[in-house]
C-alpha cells in the first residue's frame, strides 16, 4: 500500500474526467464558499512589507464585506519576517498565522538553520509552519534523510501544524509523488502540500489526486488523518472546484473541511467573490469592484 | 440489501488490512476531529429542449422517407423513465425488398464504378456533419439508450465520427491497403447493430463498407434507432447518391428478413451469440460471407504488482461503462491473493462513488438498463449469484422510481463454474474470483467459451507482455480498459464471432481480393 506504483496514464485520465464534473447554481455558490473557507491567503514575494501584509489581514478575516455569507479564510501564510505583523493584525480572529520555513522555497540550508528558522517563526506566532523537504536528498535516494529532517521539524514544531511542501514540480514522476507524501505522512506531517508557488509546474489535477489517493490509504492504514494542501497557479474559480470535486470524490465530504483541505493562493480570492457576485446578482461585474488586496 | 450487511458483517470480523497496521502507533492528531459540509452537486441537466426527436420516424429507402408497405409502427421508449419518445416505422420483408433494390441500383449504376476519391469526399462530409451536430446526436442517444450524457457526448459521437473520417481516408488507397491484389467491392452488405452503441455501431458499419465501394441497408436495433435516422438525415444532406445507404428500422423479423434477401452478397452482424449462430446457420446455407461481433466474457486480470488504484479505475471503466452493456466489458476480475483484500475494499469503496441518475444530467456516471427485458435478465442472474450464496456488493444509493435501473453490483468468492462466471450478463454486474500464479491466471481467463477481450494488470512490462500473449481474445488492453481507435482492429475469438472491425482489417470483410 505505501509504495504502489501509479501508473500515468490512468491517473491523468481519472482527474481528466473529474474535472468535467458540472457544478452549477447551489452547488457553486456552496463551493465557492468552502473554497475560501479552505483557503491559506497568500503572500509570499521579496517585497512584502508589514502594510502589505495588514491589508491581506483585513482581507481575510471579512473576504467580502458585502456578503455575510462568505466565510474567513482558513489562514494568511506569510514569510517568517512577517509573521508578527500577521499576528497583530489578526489578533481575536479565527484565521490562522502560518509561516513558511526550512530555506523556503529551495530548502537548501543546513538542518541547523532550517530548525532556527521554524523557531523564530513559532516565536513570533505562528499557528502553522509550511516546511519544504530537501529535494535534493529525495531525488538522490537518501529517503530517510528526508524523513529524518521533516520528523525534526516535527518535533520542533511541537502543536503548531505542519504542512510539508512536497514541491511536485520538481518530483518528476507521480510515483515519486506517492513515496514523498508517504514518507512525509510518516514522519507527522500533518498536511502533505504540492508546491512551494515557486516553481512550474505547481498544483495539477493528477497530482493532487495522487496526493488524496496516498493520504487516503495512509488513513486506512493507519487511523490518522493527514490533510492535502495544493497551492500553485490556482488562480481562478473554476479550478478551485475542480479541487473540491477531487477531495468529495477521492476521500468522501467528510473531509472538505480546513482541517483536511487547504488551497493556496493569492488572486484565486478574487475571482471567487466575482462569481460569488455574478451567483447573487445574475450579472458579471468587474474586477475593479473587488479590492485587490 | 440484507445480503450486503451480511457481508459487511462478515469483513469486520477477519482481518483487514487497516486493523493490522493500526497497531503500528502514529501521534494522535494534534488537530480537532471534525466533519467536513455535505456539498451536493446540484442538477445540471443538458439542455435538449431543442434536440426532441421527431413524433414519427419513416424508412430511409433509396434517398427518401418512406412509408412502410405494412403500415406499421412502433413505440420507442426513455428508458429511464418509460416514457414514449418516437413512432418508428416497422419494415416488413417487402420493406425490405425495396431497400435492397434501391441499394443494388445504386451500385450498380453508380457507387461501384465512383473513384474511391469521390467515395472518400462523401465520407468526409458525413464525418463533419456527425461533429457539427455532435451536440443533437449525444441528447438522442442518451434519450434514446439511457447512457449518461457525458458518455455519448465524450465517447459514442466524437468516435462515430472518427471512424467515418478515419475510413474516407482508406477509400482512395485500397490498393495500398492490399498490395499486390486487385481489392474489388463485394456488393449489398446487409448489416444489423445492436442497442449498446447505436451510432458507434452504425458508423463502424457504414463507414468501412462504403469506403471499399459496398452499398448498404442497415437495420439498427428495435429499442434505440433514433441516432441512425438522424444519420441517416446527414447521409442526405451530404448528397449521398440515392439508394447507396438505406436504413430501415423494424424488429427481428425485419433482420431475418434482410439476412436470407436473396440479393444481399454480404452480412454483418453485431449483437448476441445466440442470434449470431442463428445468421451464421443461415449465411452457411446461402454461401453468404458474414462477419459476427458477438458476446463477450472478458477477464481483467490483476497482479500484486499493479497500480492497484488506476487498475481500480479500469475495472470500474471495464465494467460499468454504458451500464455493463459492452460486448467486451471486462466482467470477470481476477486478482492475485496478495491484493485481493484491497482491491474489493477499494472497488467497494469507489463504486459507492458512482453517481447513478437521469442520463442527461451532465454529473451521472450510470444511466438506465436499455430494456425491461434486458432488466429481467440482469436481474435473473444476479439471483443465480445469490443462490450459489456468493458475497455481493451493491451502491447504496437511491434509485429512481420509474425507469429501468440496476445498481452497480460485483460479487466476491465466485467460482467458474458459476453462471455469473460463464454467461455474459451484459449489465453493470462483475464476477470477482481470485488467482496465484501467472499461469493460472491465463488459465482462468480462456476458461470460457468467448474471447472478445481481455485486461492485464500490472506495473512490470515484461509480464504484461508475456501474459497478454497467452490470452485468447480479440483485444487485449494492459494498464488500461475500453480504449478505442478507429486505426485499431476489433473483433472475437470463438463465440465472441469472426472477422475484424477498424483499422486495415477492419477493410478486409468488404472486399474481394
Amino acid at each position: 500500500m505505501a509504495f504502489v506504483p501509479v501508473d500515468a496514464v490512468g491517473l491523468e485520465e481519472r482527474a481528466a474526467v473529474l474535472a468535467t464534473r458540472s457544478i452549477k447554481r447551489d452547488a457553486k455558490v456552496a463551493g465557492l464558499r468552502l473554497a475560501i473557507g479552505c483557503m491559506d491567503l497568500t503572500t509570499l514575494e521579496g517585497k512584502d512589507t508589514p502594510e502589505r501584509v495588514n491589508q491581506l489581514c483585513r482581507k481575510a478575516q471579512e473576504p467580502d464585506p458585502a456578503d455575510p455569507l462568505v466565510p474567513p479564510v482558513a489562514a494568511v501564510c506569510v514569510y517568517p519576517n512577517l509573521v508578527t505583523s500577521a499576528k497583530a493584525a489578526l489578533q481575536g480572529s479565527p484565521v490562522q498565522v502560518a509561516s513558511v520555513a526550512t530555506a523556503f522555497p529551495s530548502g537548501q540550508s543546513p538542518l541547523r538553520a532550517k530548525l532556527e528558522e521554524v523557531h523564530a517563526a513559532l516565536e513570533a506566532g505562528a499557528d502553522e509552519i509550511d516546511m519544504v523537504i530537501d529535494r535534493g536528498a529525495f531525488l538522490a535516494g537518501r529517503y530517510h534523510e528526508v524523513a529524518a529532517e521533516i520528523a525534526a521539524v516535527r518535533a520542533t514544531c511541537s502543536n503548531a501544524v505542519l504542512k510539508v511542501i512536497l514541491e511536485t514540480g520538481e518530483l518528476g514522476t507521480y510515483d515519486a509523488v506517492r513515496r514523498a507524501s508517504w514518507i512525509a505522512m510518516e514522519a507527522g506531517a500533518d498536511f502533505i502540500k504540492t508546491s512551494t508557488g515557486k516553481i512550474a509546474p505547481a498544483a495539477t489535477l493528477p497530482v493532487a489526486l495522487e496526493m488524496l489517493l496516498a493520504a487516503r490509504d495512509f488513513e486506512q492504514m493507519t487511523g490518522r488523518v493527514v490533510g492535502v494542501k495544493v497551492a500553485g497557479g490556482i488562480r481562478t474559480a473554476k479550478q478551485a472546484l475542480q479541487y473540491l470535486v477531487l477531495v468529495k470524490e477521492t476521500r468522501g465530504e467528510a473531509r472538505l473541511h480546513p482541517r483536511f483541505f487547504r488551497i493556496g493562493a493569492s488572486s484565486l480570492i478574487d475571482d471567487a467573490l466575482m462569481q460569488l457576485a455574478k451567483e447573487r446578482t445574475g450579472a458579471y461585474q468587474a474586477l475593479e469592484y473587488f479590492p485587490k488586496d | 440489501m440484507a445480503r450486503y450487511r451480511k457481508t459487511l458483517r462478515r469483513k469486520k470480523g477477519g482481518t483487514t488490512l487497516a486493523t493490522a497496521s493500526r497497531a503500528s502507533a502514529q501521534p494522535a492528531s494534534r488537530l480537532p476531529a471534525v466533519a467536513g459540509a455535505a456539498w451536493p452537486y446540484a442538477s445540471a441537466p443538458e439542455a435538449h429542449e431543442l434536440f426532441l426527436p421527431a413524433a414519427r420516424y419513416e424508412l430511409f429507402v433509396g434517398g427518401r422517407w418512406t412509408k412502410p408497405k405494412s403500415g406499421r409502427y412502433f413505440q420507442t421508449i426513455d428508458p429511464s423513465t418509460e416514457e414514449p419518445l418516437t413512432q418508428v416505422a416497422n419494415a416488413g420483408a417487402a420493406d425490405v425488398d425495396a431497400a435492397v433494390r434501391a441499394a443494388r441500383t445504386a451500385y450498380e449504376r453508380y457507387w461501384r464504378r465512383c473513384p474511391g476519391s469521390t467515395r472518400a469526399k462523401y465520407l468526409y462530409r458525413i464525418a463533419r456533419s456527425i461533429t457539427e451536430r455532435s451536440r443533437e446526436l449525444a441528447v438522442l442517444e442518451s434519450l434514446d439508450t439511457g447512457k449518461p450524457i457525458r458518455e455519448a457526448r465524450d465517447f459514442d459521437i466524437p468516435l462515430a465520427a472518427a471512424h467515418f473520417f478515419y475510413y474516407a481516408g482508406w477509400a482512395d488507397k485500397l490498393a495500398w491497403a492490399f498490395p499486390g491484389k486487385t481489392p474489388s467491392p463485394l456488393g449489398i452488405a446487409g448489416q444489423v447493430i445492436p442497442w449498446n452503441f447505436p451510432l458507434l455501431m452504425a458508423a463502424w458499419k457504414i463507414a468501412p463498407a462504403l469506403a471499399c465501394g459496398n452499398t448498404v441497408v442497415l437495420k439498427p436495433a428495435e429499442t434505440t434507432p433514433i441516432t441512425a435516422l438522424i444519420l441517416a438525415e446527414i447521409i442526405q444532406q451530404a448528397d449521398l447518391p440515392d439508394g447507396v445507404v438505406n436504413i430501415i428500422t423494424g424488429g427481428p423479423d425485419t433482420g431475418q428478413s434482410l439476412v436470407t434477401h436473396p440479393g444481399v452478397d454480404k452480412i454483418a452482424f453485431t449483437g448476441s451469440t445466440e442470434v449470431g449462430k442463428a445468421i451464421a446457420r443461415e449465411c452457411a446455407r446461402l454461401r453468404r460471407p458474414v462477419t459476427l461481433e458477438l458476446g463477450g466474457k472478458a477477464a481483467n486480470i490483476i497482479f500484486d504488482d499493479a497500480p492497484i488504484d488506476q487498475a481500480v479505475e479500469g475495472i470500474i471503466n471495464g465494467i460499468f461503462f454504458n451500464q455493463g452493456h459492452v460486448c467486451c466489458a471486462g466482467s470477470r476480475l481476477l486478482v492475485q491473493e496478495p491484493v485481493l483484500e484491497t482491491v474489493v475494499q477499494k472497488l467497494d469503496q469507489r463504486m459507492q462513488t458512482l453517481r447513478i441518475g437521469p442520463p442527461l444530467d451532465k454529473n451521472t456516471d450510470i444511466g438506465a438498463i436499455n430494456s425491461k427485458a434486458q432488466l429481467q435478465k440482469i436481474r435473473e442472474l444476479v439471483r443465480s449469484g445469490d443462490d450459489a450464496g456468493r458475497p455481493r456488493y451493491e451502491t447504496r444509493c437511491d434509485l429512481p422510481d420509474r425507469g429501468y435501473w440496476f445498481r452497480p453490483t460485483f460479487f466476491t468468492n465466485v467460482a467458474l463454474s458459476d453462471r455469473i462466471a460463464r454467461e455474459e450478463i451484459f449489465g453493470p454486474v462483475l464476477s470477482v474470483m481470485s488467482f496465484r500464479t501467472p499461469d493460472e491466471a491465463v488459465d482462468k481467463a480462456n476458461n470460457t467459451p468467448y474471447g472478445l477481450s481481455a485486461g492485464v494488470w500490472s506495473d512490470k512490462g515484461s509480464k504484461n507482455f508475456k501474459v497478454t500473449a497467452q490470452l485468447q481474445a480479440g483485444v487485449v488492453w494492459a494498464n488500461t480498459f475500453n480504449k478505442f481507435d478507429p486505426s485499431s482492429p476489433f473483433g472475437g475469438y470463438k463465440e465472441s464471432g469472426f472477422g475484424r472491425e477498424g483499422g486495415v482489417h477492419g477493410l478486409a470483410p468488404y472486399l474481394q481480393r
